[in-house]
């Protein structure tokens, strides 16, 4: 059986399955529940300065249901912790005392002064946790008082308090960056800079998930009104991976350790993350849609899939997507395939042959037999390869895209005769 | 030792007859729905609209529920089929939409088209909404003979283009079958005077229940009274066996039964301890589980052929058999036994399909104890039952004789629903009244056009 065993930035657990600084890792009983249902680790929920906690409104998150399935996407417009600093740091200490072999790293935001960094470190250090996660993420309400995403918006900022951090705790420092900027590679080279140990991402999305069409608001609807919020689930995976593999991609930060983070809520999800080079992943809206029970399935599906791949441990396949995600103008444009229907799975829904008839290249022709059966055939000197049609199709294995040996070399658009650089 | 002759009411307790006859398909809940419609693969060109023969846009209006619009969806079923809700309840749907459904292929279980419509068209219906508005009036009148499905569908079309129908009835109540012949286990409550009430509300149509084509009214005065007649006469009469004491105390015409049943309070309807039940229909199977639901203790459908071979549907065969009725087959009705107190028996003939594939008699009898006993061979169109009426128009095989466009062989004669050659389901007598009042309209356009 595969071991699951995850080393981060000198942060160990049992797996690479952490809860995310989010309301499930808010309180001792919740972390408790989480690590007994077998979770690797939490990063807890932000602390903030000591005095008066923040407070929270009341109707919270927004959820985006798809076609009966709901929480596709989540938003939420909670702030950080709004417990005492005192009591969320004697409950840390205890549960990191009672539980060792978990990871225990705690999400931190303060304002932006030397003074109030180094002040929470040394309180948080007393707890004996693993390491600490700086929330220079958080989209609504914090970043209004110049944190969470205010800082990561600022690669200058970035880089200023992770210097602080470094200089003022021995703790692993992780840095939790935004997804709202255009470039990610900024942020991750500026936590680089300042000598963090681990950049975590995404933070979430700004967000409006819906419009209550009575009230005219959005949703959450506080007394009428709405507001922009922290957007997540599985709906935001794909921008994620997209800025995990940028800054595995990236010469400046390559190799740097990633905690991945981003609508994952299965094995296999966290298997992709893992594979563009993350060495824990943390989840949250997963949990918060089923309950902590399905680490059950993360950790035995990982380890299923490992054994039937030969990957002993993470590290055996920990990147190696990463050679793989290039720049478009790498790609072959030589490169071809089409799409193949097998008659025998089709079920006659006429759904690949209204897609590419309506908006793509009108290459599967339709035909109806004299007893009434729809014939779909792919006409292969129309099919560009796009993939739609194998995409729409809802029956698993019957339209593949098949490969075509047309025996021309790799030819890059670099090199490509239509590439207007190649008149000059 | 023969059996004692006991028919009687009152088997079981009012609240065992009020359960049994509960809905067969309880409704969809909106959560329910809106995971049935999920499945919907939405097709292209879709196989179920081309089993329906009304053509709804199935596909169409199961995505306006699973987007939440059950106003949009329930007017989609009823601008293809104005009796869409009956539909909902009574069509054969593992023969029509949902036999073609690709589900079938893909999970082996179709998207339940049925219970959706139902859905929608109950929100329709529970909300009171409106959706139709008569046409602006043509001056033109047609008469409607029959107020079934096909003259129902008929009238509703035709004004919905501003004609003016007069719709007429023999009966005291209009709905036709679905009023009077389907088991009341599909048709709660008053959902089928329910529906009546929501096409004559329409407007432009008049009903005049107790007319009946041949007493008070004429074919020739009706031609000569109105711009065009639409005739959805329905059956008229059943098959008979043609056996000695047919006519007997115990022995029943189906249909007959069945009305009682939809009609008649139940609690007070008298049913035999031992029926058997001739025939290999729906009605067979109709009157089989409401006679089992009324507290019969034993109900036998004897068929001749194979069960395959009965026109009643599988699910049709699977109530029967869930309801704890015995399907019988390979067997006919040679005799029925009387005593002096009444029925108390019929005798068959065991049967086989010789080499020819005709059926025949082995010579091998046996006796089923019955003190009631049903006829559902079949029903018909008893031309002569009209008196003189149906002299004028082609008939063949029984029926009025129509092209595609549903008119008969007078150019201002229309006929549609059981009393032409078809499927005798009530969708296709509502596609039948559709198209009539199609050809009427078009009729009457082309007139304008060349007057």
């Amino acid at each position: 059986m595969a071991d699951l065993s995850c080393n981060i930035a000198g942060v160990t657990s049992p797996n690479p399955f952490w809860l995310a600084s989010a309301p499930p890792t808010d309180k001792q009983y919740n972390v408790e529940r989480a690590f007994e249902a077998g979770w690797g680790g939490v990063v807890w929920k932000t602390l903030g300065e000591a005095g008066p906690p923040v407070v929270n409104v009341s109707s919270r998150y927004g959820s985006v249901d798809y076609n009966g399935q709901r929480m596709v996407g989540l938003n939420n417009i909670e702030l950080i912790t709004d417990r005492p600093l005192e009591v969320n740091l004697q409950e840390i200490a205890a549960v990191k005392k009672a539980w060792p072999d978990r990871a225990m790293v705690v999400s931190l935001m303060v304002p932006c002064e030397e003074q109030a960094w180094k002040s929470i470190l040394k309180q948080v250090e007393q707890t004996g946790c693993d390491g600490v996660e700086l929330n220079f993420g958080c989209p609504h309400g914090m970043s209004e008082r110049g944190m969470g995403s205010a800082v990561g918006q600022v690669p200058e900022y970035i880089q200023m308090v992770a210097e602080w951090c470094k200089t003022h705790t021995y703790l692993p420092v992780f840095v939790k960056l935004t997804p709202n900027i255009t470039d990610v590679r900024f942020a991750a080279r500026a936590a680089h800079a300042g000598g963090a140990d681990a950049v975590s991402l995404i933070n979430t999305v700004n967000s409006i998930v819906s419009i209550d069409l009575d009230q005219m608001a959005p949703t959450p609807t506080v007394a009428g009104k709405g507001t922009h919020g922290g957007y997540c689930g599985p709906a935001v995976k794909p921008i994620a991976m997209h800025m995990v593999a940028d800054i595995a991609r990236d010469p400046e930060t390559h190799g740097m350790p990633i905690s991945g983070i981003g609508g994952i809520s299965n094995w296999r999800d966290a298997a992709e993350f893992i594979s563009l080079s993350c060495g824990s992943v943390q989840v949250c809206t997963a949990a918060m849609r089923f309950g902590f029970d399905i680490i059950h399935e993360m950790t035995n599906g990982l380890s299923n899939w490992m054994d039937s791949k030969g990957y002993n441990t993470l590290d055996d396949f920990r990147g190696r997507a990463v050679p793989n995600v290039t720049d478009w103008q790498y790609l072959d444009m030589n490169y071809k395939t089409i799409a193949s229907i097998d008659q025998d799975k089709c079920i006659e829904c006429g759904l690949c042959h209204v897609t590419c008839e309506d908006t793509s290249h009108q290459a599967i022709s339709k035909l109806k037999t004299a007893d009434g059966k729809r014939v779909y055939e792919v006409i292969d000197d129309e099919c560009v390869g796009c993939n739609l049609c194998h995409l729409v199709c809802p029956v698993d294995g019957c339209i593949s895209m098949v490969e075509v040996d047309n025996g021309l070399p790799y030819m890059n658009w670099g090199e490509h005769p239509n590439n207007p650089m190649n008149h000059s | 030792m023969k059996p004692v002759h006991d028919i009687a009411s009152n088997r079981l307790s009012e609240q065992q007859i009020h359960d049994n006859f509960s809905d067969l398909h309880p409704p969809l809940s909106d959560l329910q729905a809106r995971a049935e419609a999920a499945r919907c693969l939405f097709c292209h060109d879709a196989p179920c609209i081309e089993a329906c023969p009304t053509d709804i846009n199935i596909p169409g209006f199961i995505r306006r529920i699973a987007m939440g619009n059950l106003k949009g969806a329930a007017t989609e079923i009823l601008d293809a089929n104005i009796m869409g809700d009956t539909c909902a309840n009574v069509c054969p749907v593992e023969e029509l939409c949902e036999l073609k459904c690709v589900m079938n292929t893909a999970e082996h279980k179709p998207v339940t088209i049925g219970l959706l419509q139902r859905h929608a068209t109950d929100y329709l219906f529970a909300q009171g909404v409106q959706p139709f508005e008569r046409g602006t009036p043509s001056g033109k009148r047609v008469a409607v003979l029959g107020a079934g499905p096909a003259g129902l569908s008929c009238a509703h079309r035709l004004a919905l283009h501003g004609h003016e129908v007069d719709l007429f009835e023999a009966r005291g109540k209009a709905g036709g079958l679905n009023e009077y012949g389907i088991a009341a286990y599909k048709m709660l409550d008053e959902r089928a005077a329910r529906e009546v009430e929501f096409i004559l509300a329409v407007g432009g149509i008049t009903l005049h229940t107790g007319k009946a084509l041949g007493s008070e009214l004429t074919l020739a005065g009706l031609r000569n009274d109105y711009d065009a007649v639409f005739l959805g006469l329905g059956h008229n009469a059943v098959n008979r066996l043609n056996l000695d004491g047919e006519d007997s105390s115990g022995m029943h015409n189906a249909v007959d039964y069945i009305e009682r049943i939809r009609q008649e309070d139940l609690t007070s309807l008298p049913v035999g301890r031992r029926v058997v039940v001739i025939g290999g229909g729906n009605t067979a199977i109709d009157i089989a589980v409401q006679t089992k639901k009324l507290g019969a203790e034993s109900v036998t459908i004897v068929y001749r052929r194979s069960q395959q071979q009965m026109s009643a549907t599988w699910h049709e065969q699977e109530i029967a058999q869930t309801n704890g009725v015995l399907i019988k087959t390979w067997a006919q009705p040679v005799g029925i036994v009387h005593e002096e107190h009444g029925l108390t028996g019929i005798v068959f003939e065991t049967t086989r399909q010789n080499d020819d594939g005709r059926l025949e008699g082995t010579g091998e009898r046996f006796e089923l104890a019955a003190d009631m006993a049903f006829k559902a061979i079949g029903q018909v169109l008893d031309t002569h039952a009209v008196g003189n009426e149906l002299n004028a128009l082609q008939i063949e095989h029984g029926r009025i004789a129509v092209n595609d466009q549903r008119r008969t062989s007078l150019p201002d004669v229309y006929a549609g629903g059981d009393c032409i050659a078809g499927t005798d389901l009530t969708v296709t007598a509502v596609q039948d009244g559709k198209l009539a009042a199609e050809a009427i309209h078009e009729s009457f356009s082309t007139e304008v056009q060349h007057g």
